[in-house]
Order: structure tokens, then sequence, then C-alpha cells
């Protein structure tokens, strides 16, 4: 993990995601959340940014050969990007239907690959953006408004 | 519901947290599918399940989740209780299955907490 912290208060914290490590899966966003709490903010906020991590987290370590997830944060809002080097999502509109999934066994096993993922992750978020290519990768951008909670 | 309630109801054992056992809950939760989990449980829940692994940590602290239950008498290993530790959730075993478990919690007056 690295941390940096510009003059315009942005925090910024990048950590690698190792595929199909199911035993570190979630310390990214166990960390994430408590950084979140930390500076102060909301809790009703903090648990919504602290799922939507989880759950991209998860999903790269499931799906992914791997990749980055970063999270920016600055007195409006909190920002989460995530980007892996593949393999992409074919249907990226497929994969935000609830109940769609193309996990494995032994991620079902461990209680995930319900298909409720993406999903949850735009529930809980105030903008997502998804891209994919098959063969690059994906990348996800979520939002979270800080003021609009208070 | 105090999570002291919750233990003696369930007849439960507990495997950490005795300083939150006066902790209200006003929900609760069964499910061995975190997904689920995930998507559609309020904090302030007690959560069972027959899962035992990481991941229900991980679960139950991104949702703020006071207690969770192992049923069917399921032991944690030493590296979740710690994970519990860290992150101050109660945890109790209790030998009912999960149907059961949750049959005498709604008996008790706890609800599912999803609209």
């Amino acid at each position: 993990m690295t941390q940096e912290t510009k003059e315009n208060l942005v925090i910024t914290q990048t950590y690698d995601i190792e595929a199909g490590n199911f035993t570190k899966a979630g310390e990214a966003a166990s960390n994430i959340k408590r950084l979140l709490r930390q500076l102060g903010i909301d809790a009703k906020i903090v648990r919504r940014v602290s799922i939507a991590v989880y759950e991209a987290e998860m999903n790269m370590v499931i799906h992914s050969v791997g990749g980055t997830l970063k999270i920016e944060i600055n007195p409006d809002e909190i920002v989460f990007k995530s980007q892996d080097s593949g393999p992409g999502i074919e249907d990226v509109e497929l994969a935000m239907k609830e109940g769609y999934s193309t996990a494995t066994d032994l991620a079902r096993e461990l209680g995930f690959g319900a298909g409720m993922g993406l999903p949850n992750i735009k529930r809980c978020s105030d903008h997502l953006i998804i891209q994919s290519e098959v063969g690059e990768g994906t990348y996800l951008e979520a939002k979270f408004i800080i003021s609009k909670e208070g | 519901m105090k999570i002291r309630t919750v233990k003696e109801l369930l007849d439960a054992r507990l495997i950490v947290g005795e300083a939150f056992l006066d902790q209200e809950v006003v929900s609760a939760c069964g499910s061995d599918l975190m997904s689920d989990v995930l998507a559609f449980v309020k904090e302030q829940t007690v959560l069972l399940t027959g899962l035992n692994n990481p991941q229900v940590i991980r679960t139950a602290e991104m949702l703020d989740v006071s207690a969770i239950v192992f049923v069917r008498g399921k032991q944690p290993t030493p590296d979740i209780i710690e994970m519990a530790v860290e992150q101050d959730i109660v945890l109790l075993s209790t030998d009912d299955t999960l149907f059961e478990a949750c049959g005498k919690l709604y008996q008790g007056g706890l609800r599912g907490g999803v609209k």
C-alpha cells in the first residue's frame, strides 16, 4: 500500500490486489474503512464506501488476474478506482443484473458469487463507471459525495 | 434485544466479545451467502451463519454487524477469532441449526430488518 497527501487535501491510497488469494481478500477494504473512520467521515458514508470497495476487491480476487485498487479522498467526495489486467467482462449490462454470475465453485463455497457484487456497488455509490474490454481488463470508478449526507 | 439475550435464547457459547454483550441488536439475518448479506443487511444486526471462514468476519466488519452466531456447533479457527477481536465483533456458537436458531430469535421478538 502507498499513501500520499497533496496540498489540496487529497489523500490517495493504492493497493495491489492478488488474484485468488482468499486469505488476504478484504484487507484493502478493511484498511480503507479504518482510514475513513480516522478522518471522521459520516458513518453511513463509511459503510457505503466499505461495502462497495469490499465487493470490488472480492470481484478482483475471484474473477481477475489481479490489479490495483485506489482510493482518493477530498473534502467533497470519495472516489475509488479499480483497474485489473483481465480477463475483462464480456457483457457489462448482463453482469450488472442481480443473480448473473460467472464465479467459480471455490468462490461460491466461500459465500460469494451470487451475482450481487456489481449491482451492490451501484446501489452503494452515487456515481459508477464501468469500462471493460475482453482480453484487456476492467476499470471501475465509483464516487461517493460527502456533502450530501452532511 | 441485547446480544446477551441472543446468547441465552440460543444456549450459545461465547467465543469472544464479553465486553459487548450488553450492546443492542435491532435485527437478525440468517445466511450462508455473504453476497446476499452484503446487499441487504443493516447495521446493529446479528448474523447467523453456517459458513466458517475469514470472509464472514470481513463481511460483518464492512456492514458494522455487532455479533455473529455460528450454527451447528461450528468453532472458528484462531485467525478468524483474532480478526473478530480487532473489529470488536462478538462471536457465539450454538448447537442449533440455522433454521432453529433463527426461529428462536424470531420468537424472542427479533425481526429481519429488511424492508
